[in-house]
């Protein structure tokens, strides 16, 4: 049962400083280090981000699930204003997937192959409702029906093999919110199915928000998907937020070098681009050899000797906007007039 | 403009089923019709690209031109010869005309074999550059696709997944091909570095007149890269036309739901979007008539029973085909979709 | 299903009538004059002249296939040398102490087996999986006749052992041999099993550590069961799917380790008539006891894949 007495609170979600490490012989691999951001109740916060900048691994920090060799070795996570890296494990288990929920990626090897979907559901509400398995199938099948699953008594009874990706990720959906969770972790949940798929997916997902109130964190390395779906969005890059700010905001005027460079490098479905694209040149940095001063210096067309040295600060503009990129601290030794936005191609290849 | 185009390709009626075993005694009790009786030409010079979302057989297509699985019937022409009807030596003289690039190069290149030794391999099977002048141009292979004479002795894993499809690309490029299949050579990559490999594809095709057959379910990465885009749907091309028209004026209801369907960063913009409802039927047993029509707003009966075949209206640009019965009342509207 | 059970025993059939091939040339792959051997070498001429008629040997060898096919099909096996007794009746003497040895073995193998892989699994590189996982090493390599006689050393016959147990009146815990009493059980079956406990201890804990690394344990975690159902409901049952296979063959093999160890242990099995016979010259007997191994390896083996096939629920489709 949930525990309604908790403190007040503004925000479903509240990350200071998160760092999560992982430990080999020898090093220590900083997947997620000193990341923070915040979601404000019943908003959707995009974390987009390419592979290996750790946003995967703030989901599963967020749910306490990271494994050994992983730790979280830093940093406060605020739940409805508790912190959850001071609960206890039996503590947290009443949390998963009864006020915290997740969804994951690839809806084909999410499901366990060999209990029915409706077992796989009715173990929600069985572990944290305490329902007797009839009650708990009957709470089932309506949310079945809920995200719009057709013949919803027969699915009950299948295999997830028997189903395709598409229902198999509202099969998730409905399990995640079987509790009525305050908070839904969403990580890449359409990026396996097919676009028209894709579509009602994240159709029911922003329907089922304003329906059941709850915040979203959804991560996705698509920004045409955030730009649709989120209110707010924070771009991640070697383990730390780069900028984090409105989604109006971020689109029409993006501040940092990298998300300015990673929107350039899209090629967009619905205008033309003459020429080349512009890229963001170099690789991703590998987490064992991360830069010493901002993590995009190495790639980042504007780097000055300050950006190699030292990592900037995360600047807080009036409307809660937030960047970590010397250029808009009083310290930028550059060009004063920079310009983010300027063309930035040096050859092609 | 393809008037003038001198015909490099020219596939007639490709068919490819992939029978199931079943029953009793294993034996073939139905196909999956993976492509199913399709046409199109490719022009010198150009990239087509083929869309489509996962099972309309857009990838098996590009196995099927290459023989890499035989199909089952119809013609694929290279320059006026029929491929289908060379023998397996022939064809594998004939290969290296035309290469192929995959989605994951890690499982398509060996991983014991260092960089210089997977290049000089592919130099020595068709045997294009004599033997003393290999070590020179497999150095100049890694030049040109923005690799350097460094890297030469160092293996698969220590690449990132870009270099690795830089190295996919530079084998395909060693034995001078004039067609290359690229199928979904850049979805697997990082969206900064997807760039990177998109740019280098169209500096390939500048400087050696490369023909790319590019297959690929990123409609962003197609628009900018393609000349002309043919849509699949379930096996069938339901849509084929130059890259602009395709994209301002789609004909077919599932090339417009197909666009509608992408998100756009664009925050400004209101958006129409299409939702269509279902999944995409089984190829094994699909839907009579218009494949598409037990997903289709606009279906009717006459959808149900006769397959539209490709056509062009006069309001439709030269080369623009979409295959629908309906095409003047999708653009007028005049039926609203029945959700 | 009840489609793939069909397709399943039919193909059985190429598989028995290729072993009764195998079973029936046997005798003739024996160098020299097979009904010489079997009377002995000093036998008068008369006398191998008699079972070579007896037994048809000079008959051509399609037409004798045949007709032995012909009588096994009957349920006559032909007739022991030694005793003159049917040969179907010998065996079916010992037919079932084999088989509950066999299957006491499968159940201690399993029982052991799946506990020791799932603690192996579950307390990945800690002390008790290096443990478990050396006793396991130590049980595949050790030889299970070598087993068999360092039990019978150690816990029956070679020392004196304090009387723990009241309702032992003997002086040691366990019989060296026979069977039928708890005492007589004991020994060989952990002989037996100990070799396919290690074997199914090790598979189990590979298949589990694959199986907990899998995407849909976490989404099991993610909803906040415990983890005690996260093994036991979510892992384990995906990891028996491979293991099923395993005890399958472990079963067929345990028909075969029963020689050695019947032998040792003075059991009257299957095994032991198998030697005994050999070691008389009975080919009838050994002919037939083998043929009736093999069957029974055929059987398990269906029965595994039909097994496998009920836990696997993603290859039911067709």
């Amino acid at each position: 049962m949930k525990n309604n007495t908790s403190k007040e609170y503004e925000n479903i979600l509240e990350i200071n400083h998160l760092q999560t490490s992982f430990f080999t012989k020898n090093a220590e691999i900083k997947a997620v280090d000193g990341l923070s951001f915040t979601i404000p109740k019943k908003k959707t916060l995009g974390v987009v981000g390419e592979s290996g900048s750790g946003k995967s691994i703030t989901s599963l920090s967020i749910m306490r699930l990271i494994d050994n060799p992983g730790k979280i070795v830093g940093g406060e996570i605020y739940f409805k204003g508790e912190d959850l890296l001071q609960k206890s494990e039996s503590e947290m288990r009443k949390i998963r997937g009864n006020e915290i929920s997740m969804i994951f990626q690839e809806p084909m090897t999410s499901l366990n192959p060999t209990l029915t979907v409706g077992q796989q559901i009715s173990e929600s509400y069985i572990t944290h409702q305490e329902l007797s398995k009839k009650e708990a199938k009957q709470k089932s099948l309506e949310m079945l029906k809920l995200v719009g699953i057709p013949s919803p008594k027969k699915r009950l009874k299948q295999y997830p093999h028997e189903l395709s990706g598409g229902m198999r990720q509202r099969i998730m959906i409905a399990m995640a919110l079987a509790c009525d969770p305050d908070l839904l972790i969403a990580d890449e949940p359409t990026t396996a199915l097919d676009v028209t798929i894709q579509a009602q997916i994240l159709d029911l997902i922003n329907e089922l928000q304003d329906r059941l109130g709850m915040g979203v964190l959804l991560i996705t390395h698509d920004l045409g998907i955030v730009a649709e779906t989120c209110d707010y969005v924070a771009v991640m890059y070697g383990g730390q937020v780069m900028e984090f700010a409105d989604v109006k905001s971020l689109f029409t005027h993006p501040k940092h070098p990298y998300t300015v460079g990673l929107m350039k490098s899209i090629p967009p479905h619905d205008r033309d681009v003459e020429g080349d694209l512009d890229v963001i040149k170099g690789s991703v940095p590998s987490p064992v050899e991360m830069p010493n001063g901002c993590r995009f210096a190495p790639r980042c067309p504007f780097a000055t000797d300050l950006c190699h040295q030292k990592l900037p600060n995360i600047e807080t503009d009036s409307y809660g906007n937030q960047i970590r990129c010397w250029i808009y601290s009083d310290e930028w030794d550059g060009d004063p007039e920079v310009n983010v936005h300027a063309k930035t191609t040096e050859g092609t290849t | 403009m393809q008037k003038q185009q001198k015909e490099l390709l020219k596939v007639t009626e490709l068919k490819q089923y992939f029978p199931i075993k079943g029953g009793i005694l294993g034996k073939t009790i139905n196909y999956v019709k993976a492509v199913d009786g399709i046409s199109f030409t490719i022009y010198e010079g150009e990239t087509l690209s083929i869309v489509g979302e996962s099972g309309c057989g857009k990838s098996t297509t590009g196995r099927a031109i290459l023989r890499l699985d035989e199909p089952t019937s119809g013609k694929v022409e290279f320059k006026g010869e029929d491929l289908l009807s060379y023998s397996k030596k022939k064809m594998n003289q004939e290969r290296k005309n035309m290469q192929i690039i995959f989605q994951d190069p890690y499982a398509s290149i060996n991983p014991r074999q260092t960089v210089r030794q997977i290049l000089n391999e592919a130099l020595e099977i068709q045997n294009v550059v004599p033997k003393k002048e290999r070590n020179q141009r497999v150095i100049e292979l890694l030049e040109t696709v923005g690799l350097g004479e460094h890297q030469l002795d160092r293996y698969p894993h220590e690449f990132s997944g870009g270099q690795r499809q830089r190295i996919g690309i530079a084998r395909a490029l060693s034995v001078n091909p004039e067609l290359i299949v690229a199928d979904e050579a850049v979805s697997a990559l990082d969206v900064s570095i997807q760039a990177q490999v998109i740019n280098l594809l169209k500096k390939l095709q500048r400087e050696f007149q490369l023909t790319y057959l590019f297959i690929s379910h990123d409609l962003g990465v197609v628009r900018h890269i393609s000349d002309r885009i043919i849509v699949m749907y379930l096996g069938k091309i339901v849509e084929i036309a130059d890259k602009k028209s395709l994209f301002k004026n789609p004909k077919h209801p599932y090339t417009k739901a197909l666009l509608s369907a992408i998100p756009s960063t664009d925050v400004e913009k209101e958006k129409q979007r299409i939702i269509l409802g279902g999944d995409v039927p089984s190829p094994i047993n699909p839907p009579s008539g218009c494949r598409f029509h037990t997903r289709c707003p606009f279906a009717t009966e006459l959808c149900k029973t006769e397959e539209p075949k490709l056509r062009r209206m006069d309001m439709m640009k030269e080369g623009h085909q979409a295959a629908c019965h309906f095409i003047e009342t999708v653009e007028a509207n005049e039926k609203q979709p029945i959700l | 299903m009840f489609k793939f059970i069909v397709r399943r025993i039919i193909q059985t059939i190429p598989v028995i009538i290729g072993v009764t091939i195998i079973v029936f040339s046997m005798m003739h792959l024996v160098p020299g004059d097979p009904a010489q051997i079997m009377a002995g070498e000093s036998a008068p001429a008369q006398q191998v002249e008699n079972i070579r008629e007896r037994l048809g040997l000079n008959e051509p060898l399609p037409k004798q296939y045949l007709s032995y096919l012909g009588n096994a099909l009957l349920g006559d096996l032909g007739n022991s040398m030694r005793s003159g007794r049917a040969v179907t009746d010998e065996i079916s003497a010992r037919f079932w102490v084999t088989i509950e040895l066999a299957i006491y073995s499968t159940i201690l193998a399993v029982f052991i087996g799946l506990i020791a892989g799932v603690i192996s699994a579950t307390k990945k590189y800690s002390p008790q999986d290096t443990i478990i996982m050396l006793i396991a090493l130590f049980g595949l390599s050790m030889p299970n006749f070598w087993l068999g006689l360092m039990l019978i050393q150690w816990f029956s016959i070679g020392i004196d052992l304090p009387n723990w147990f009241p309702f032992i009146n003997d002086t040691s815990w366990f019989k060296p041999s026979g069977w039928g009493s708890f005492q007589q059980i004991v020994l060989p079956v952990i002989t037996l099993g100990t070799g396919s406990a290690a074997i199914i201890a090790r598979m189990t804990r590979s298949s589990m550590l694959e199986v907990i690394g899998q995407d849909y344990i976490r989404t099991a975690r993610a909803k906040g069961i415990k983890e005690r159902i996260v093994i036991y409901r979510h892992a384990l049952k995906n990891a028996l799917i491979p293991v099923v296979t395993v005890v399958g063959l472990q079963f067929g093999g345990l028909l075969g380790g029963a020689v050695l160890t019947e032998t040792v242990f003075a059991i009257n099995g299957m095994g032991k008539l198998v030697i005994d016979s050999i070691a008389a010259r009975d080919f009838p007997v050994v002919q037939g006891t083998i043929l009736v191994i093999a069957l029974l390896f055929v059987l398990v083996n269906l029965f595994v894949d039909i097994t496998y096939r009920l836990l696997n629920k993603r290859i039911d489709l067709d």
